[in-house]
Formats: structure tokens, C-alpha cells, sequence
């Protein structure tokens, strides 16, 4: 199933300081999108907008009908009840142990027993593969423990979106990839709406359906994964494949002066679309589409070398 | 330059938000039950260590004074005045305020930068009907029953003092509590008290709820909340005062 979030002319800003303008995108019922954007560019306001705890200056946000930056905070509270969202550091509640954190939504919004919460939990538990911690405090885990524990409460109210904040940040390249791999197959098997906010190119370019990228006060760009990975606009092509050369500079944007000398530098070629992470179980998702199926349809030739098997980039395990 | 007039704005807006989820369902008495303890186990041993030496001073200034105009055996009425009507309520607060309020802004504001308060509204749970209300009731009760604390510990700091160091008889200083004082003395005490928790718990869960920037923005939280509540107290308890002396007319007049 999943849910659509449509967001019309979204514009934000605190006080003088506009974080974004005019930010237009549909994210698909079901699929999994990504938004990039470099550190600072208000990826994480927009997460926030989308679940109402900031409110946009203007725009709309609809969901199911629903428009979130101008319904009541009754309805707010309502729709809240579709998402499932995993903080950056999980946020956990500091005074609960692991299993009645996971186990608080459920013993809040349903009349479920005792037992059927406790099956429950323990199922997403392992899912996250954190059985047997169910005692432990979130102050006595690893940062990337608290990550998984934090999906797993997002996930027992059954979700219809989920939205993750910098799921990889402060973890390793091993646990990042399991915790994508793990991000796929849930998307598999729940079929929910994903929304990830990330600056890892490695995460951007494997697993999404669809990419967005947020650069200086505005959404750059937002479409299917390998229309961006081919893309030759300046911006997206620097930031996807992690170069110095182009728009981006150190402190958000360069001046003149600099993109005048390196004018005549040559850009290197694309590097190759990856294959898109898969489901470990091997069945494909719902919303999931051929490599290469997007370029063929419009007439894009695909960087040499793409959607090869066993390529360097992916994160295949 | 409009800044504090915004502040106390959407502080105000903030009461107004404890007072509306006040009524709604379920109650948290549990957490409730636990502040309560949490603040009662704070406060009360500095509550009485402070109203000692509290009623001492004011019975020997006022025993000194008093004993100019030979009036010794007025000694304790006056005394009794000063503890329930001024010092009792102002004793609590300061110490509601000074431990119980600054706990509850760094407990709310540490949670506020882990982003609890945020996971929370997104499972779809009011943070000011789960954590704030709870809290402010249990402030409330706390104050109510320390402002009795103060009142007693004050009073019979007084008498000690009073009797073994001005050599003030006892008889005297006991039968003359109600020379001068009331009955609705000890009732704007205690309706003083229960304000003066109110205005400490609801300033330090609005600094705490409001706490940003990162550890520092906590400590920054903790320090207004306590400076923000001490200033208020002040200017509330001063106009609460002049209301109740123009309304109940002093008993010897």
C-alpha cells in the first residue's frame, strides 16, 4: 500500500534566514526516495515539515486529503498516526528500557494485551536484530543500536510512510550497508512510502526509486534514480559523484572568480549507474523497476559500464 | 526591542496550552505520583533548614522593634503574620523553583535536544498533556503542603528564639498569635503557594520544551527558568499581597 505525500510550493525560513523556496515533488505511494543535499541545506527542517513539527511559511503538504501545514493540530495528531519516523540518534525515551520504548505506541494508541504487545515487539526486535536487549537502558547501547531500536518503534504501529533522518550518520560502512539492505526489505515486505534525508552518496545511488536534491535554497532536482545518476547538470553530477569540480564550494556556493578558473577543467565521465540494491529474499519490491528500464524510455545512454553485476560500488552483501 | 513582550507572550500562550490539556483524558497519575515524590524529595529538608533561621530573623527584628514600643507580648502575633502571610509562600517558592524547577527544565530540556520531545508528537502524543501537566499539578501539590511545612518550622523557630533569646515568656508568644492574625492569613498563604508553584512549574517546563542549541542551550534553559521564576514570584506575590491586605481588613482595626 503506502501513502502519497504531495508537496506543492513548500518555502521555509526562520526568522531572515529562508531555508528553501518553492519546493514542488510528489513522493510515490510505496516506493523509496532519497533526499540529498549538501551538509546545512535544511534536509532535516524539510523532514520536520513533513511530519508538521515545524511549520512551513507557505505551501501545502496533502496527504490522504489531509493538508498538514494548515490542518488542526487534532487532525496533525491524527495523521501522525500513518507515519513512522527514526530520528538521527533514534530518540529514544532516556527513562524507558529498550522494550517498553518499542512497546509505548502500541500501549498508547491501541487496546492491544499485554501478550500481543509483547509478540509483537519482540517480532520487530528481531527484524532489527536486537533480541535479547530488551532489558538494556538506550544510555547503555551503541549509537548505531539505538538507530535500529528507534526503526523498530517506528514500525510496530504499522506505518503507511516512513521517514528516516540520516539513517547512516555516525555508523560504519558495514552497518550502514546492512542497515540499507535492512531498509529494502522492509520496504519489501511492508510496502510502505520511505523517505530517506542523507548525504551518503553510497546510500543515494543504491537504494532509492527516486532521488531529490536540495542545494542552495531550493530542490535542485527530484526523479527517478537513474535520470539524476546519468544527469549532466552541473550540481547533481558534482554531489552525486562526490567532486570538487562544480557549483558546490566549501561554504555553500562558489564565487565567480573560482568557477571562472576552473572553466576549462575537464569534468570526469560519469562513472556507472550501480544495479539498485535488491530484497535479500530475492523477490523483487512492488515499485521496484528494470535496471536501465528509465533510460531506455527516454532515451538516455547510460554511462558505460552501468548496471553491471559485481560492481565496485554496490553495497551488495 | 519587542523581544520580551513576544517572550511573555508565548509564555502566556504556553499556560494557556498547560490549562486547555489540563482536562483532557487519560490523566497521568503516575507520572504525576512520581514528580510529586520527585520534587517533595528535593525540597523538603532545604525547605526546613531555610524557614529556621527564616522565622528566627523575623522574630528577633520584630522582637527587637516590638520591645521599643512595649508591646513584648505581641511578640508572636507579629511574628505569625510575617511567616504565613509573606514568608511561607516566598520560602516554598524560592525552593520549589531553585531545586524542583530547575530539574524540570534540564530533565525536559536534555530530552528536548535528544529529540524525545519530537518522536513523541510524532507518535502522536502531546508532550504538554503527557509531561507538563503532570508536572505543574505536581509542583502545585508539593508547594501547597511545604507552604504548611514552612508555616510550622518558621513559627516554631520564632518561639525558640523568642523565648530562650529575648527572654520572651511563652505563654505570651502563644497566646498571642491570634491578637493580630486570621484565619484568612493562612489562607492567602496557602493560595499564594499553590500560584507560586503554578508560575515556577509552568516557566521551567516552557524554558526546558524551548531549550535548543545543544548541551549548552539546557544549562542556558536552566538558568533563565530559575532567574525568570524568582523575578516573577517577586512582582506576583507583591500584587497578591496589596489585593488581600485592600479586601480582608486587618484584624485589630
Amino acid at each position: 500500500m503506502g501513502v502519497e505525500i504531495k508537496v506543492d510550493n513548500l518555502t521555509k525560513s526562520f526568522g531572515k534566514s529562508l531555508i528553501w523556496a518553492d519546493v514542488s515533488l510528489t513522493i510515490p505511494a510505496g516506493e523509496i526516495c532519497v533526499m540529498l543535499g549538501p551538509s546545512g541545506t535544511g534536509k532535516s527542517v524539510f523532514l520536520k515539515t513533513l511530519i508538521g513539527l515545524l511549520k512551513p511559511d507557505t505551501g501545502s503538504i496533502v496527504i490522504e486529503g489531509t493538508d498538514i501545514a494548515s490542518c488542526s493540530e487534532k487532525d496533525l495528531y491524527e495523521i501522525r498516526k500513518l507515519f513512522g519516523v527514526l530520528f538521527q540518534d533514534g530518540a529514544m525515551f532516556g527513562s524507558m528500557n529498550l522494550y517498553d520504548n518499542i512497546a509505548f505506541p502500541l500501549r498508547e494508541h491501541t487496546k492491544k494485551s499485554e501478550s500481543q504487545i509483547r509478540e509483537i515487539v519482540l517480532e520487530k526486535m528481531d527484524l532489527v536484530g536486537l533480541l535479547g536487549t530488551e532489558d538494556k537502558l538506550p544510555g547503555e547501547i551503541s549509537g548505531g543500536m539505538r538507530k535500529r531500536a528507534g526503526i523498530a518503534r517506528g514500525l510496530v504501529l504499522d506505518p503507511e510512510i516512513v521517514l528516516f533522518d540520516e539513517p547512516d550518520s555516525g555508523l560504519d560502512p558495514v552497518r550502514t550497508s546492512f542497515l540499507n539492505q535492512l531498509i529494502v526489505d522492509l520496504n519489501a515486505q511492508i510496502d510502505a512510502t520511505f523517505l530517506i534525508v542523507t548525504h551518503d552518496i553510497n546510500t543515494a545511488r543504491t537504494v532509492p526509486d527516486n532521488i531529490g536534491l536540495l542545494y542552495h535554497k531550493h530542490l535542485a532536482m527530484f526523479g527517478p534514480r537513474e535520470m539524476l545518476l546519468s544527469s549532466e547538470e552541473p550540481v547533481v553530477r558534482q554531489f552525486l559523484n562526490a567532486q570538487r569540480v562544480g557549483p558546490i564550494g566549501m561554504s555553500e556556493e562558489k564565487d565567480a572568480d573560482e568557477l571562472e578558473a576552473e572553466k576549462d577543467q575537464d569534468l570526469p565521465p560519469l562513472p556507472p549507474i550501480p544495479m539498485q540494491l535488491e530484497p535479500s529474499s530475492g523477490i523483487p519490491r512492488r515499485s521496484q523497476r528494470e535496471p536501465g528500464g528509465w533510460c531506455r524510455d527516454n532515451g538516455v545512454t547510460p554511462p558505460p559500464g552501468s548496471f553491471e553485476a559485481n560492481m565496485s560500488m554496490t553495497t551488495k552483501v | 526591542m519587542l523581544k520580551p513582550v513576544g517572550t511573555a507572550g508565548t509564555l502566556f500562550a504556553f499556560f494557556l496550552d498547560v490549562l486547555r490539556a489540563l482536562f483532557r483524558r487519560p490523566f497521568q497519575l503516575r507520572e504525576f505520583i512520581q514528580q510529586s515524590w520527585f520534587i517533595a524529595s528535593v525540597t523538603i529538608i532545604p525547605t526546613a533548614l531555610v524557614a529556621i533561621p527564616f522565622g528566627a530573623v523575623i522574630a528577633l527584628q520584630v522582637g527587637g522593634l516590638i520591645k521599643q514600643f512595649g508591646a513584648q507580648s505581641f511578640t508572636g502575633s507579629a511574628s505569625v503574620l510575617a511567616v504565613i502571610q509573606q514568608a511561607g509562600p516566598i520560602a516554598t517558592a524560592l525552593l520549589i523553583a531553585g531545586a524542583g524547577g530547575s530539574a524540570i527544565a534540564a530533565d525536559l530540556g536534555s530530552r528536548k535536544i535528544r529529540e524525545e520531545l519530537d518522536a513523541m508528537m510524532v507518535l502522536g502524543i502531546d508532550p504538554i498533556q503527557r509531561l507538563v501537566v503532570p508536572r505543574v499539578l505536581a509542583a502545585m501539590m508539593v508547594a501547597f503542603f511545604l507552604n504548611g511545612l514552612v508555616s510550622v518550622v518558621g513559627v516554631g523557630g520564632g518561639y525558640v528564639f523568642n523565648v530562650i533569646l529575648q527572654d520572651g515568656t511563652p505563654g505570651a508568644y502563644l497566646a498571642s498569635f491570634t491578637a493580630l492574625a486570621q484565619l484568612p492569613d493562612l489562607y492567602v498563604g496557602l493560595v499564594k503557594a499553590v500560584i507560586f508553584g503554578l508560575i515556577a512549574a509552568i516557566v521551567a517546563c516552557y524554558k526546558g520544551m524551548n531549550a535548543g542549541g545543544g548541551p549548552k542551550g539546557v544549562g542556558d534553559a536552566v538558568n533563565e527558568s530559575v532567574v525568570i521564576t524568582f523575578l516573577l514570584l517577586f512582582v506576583v506575590n507583591f500584587v497578591l499581597s496589596t489585593i488581600y491586605l485592600q479586601l480582608v481588613p486587618p484584624k485589630g482595626g
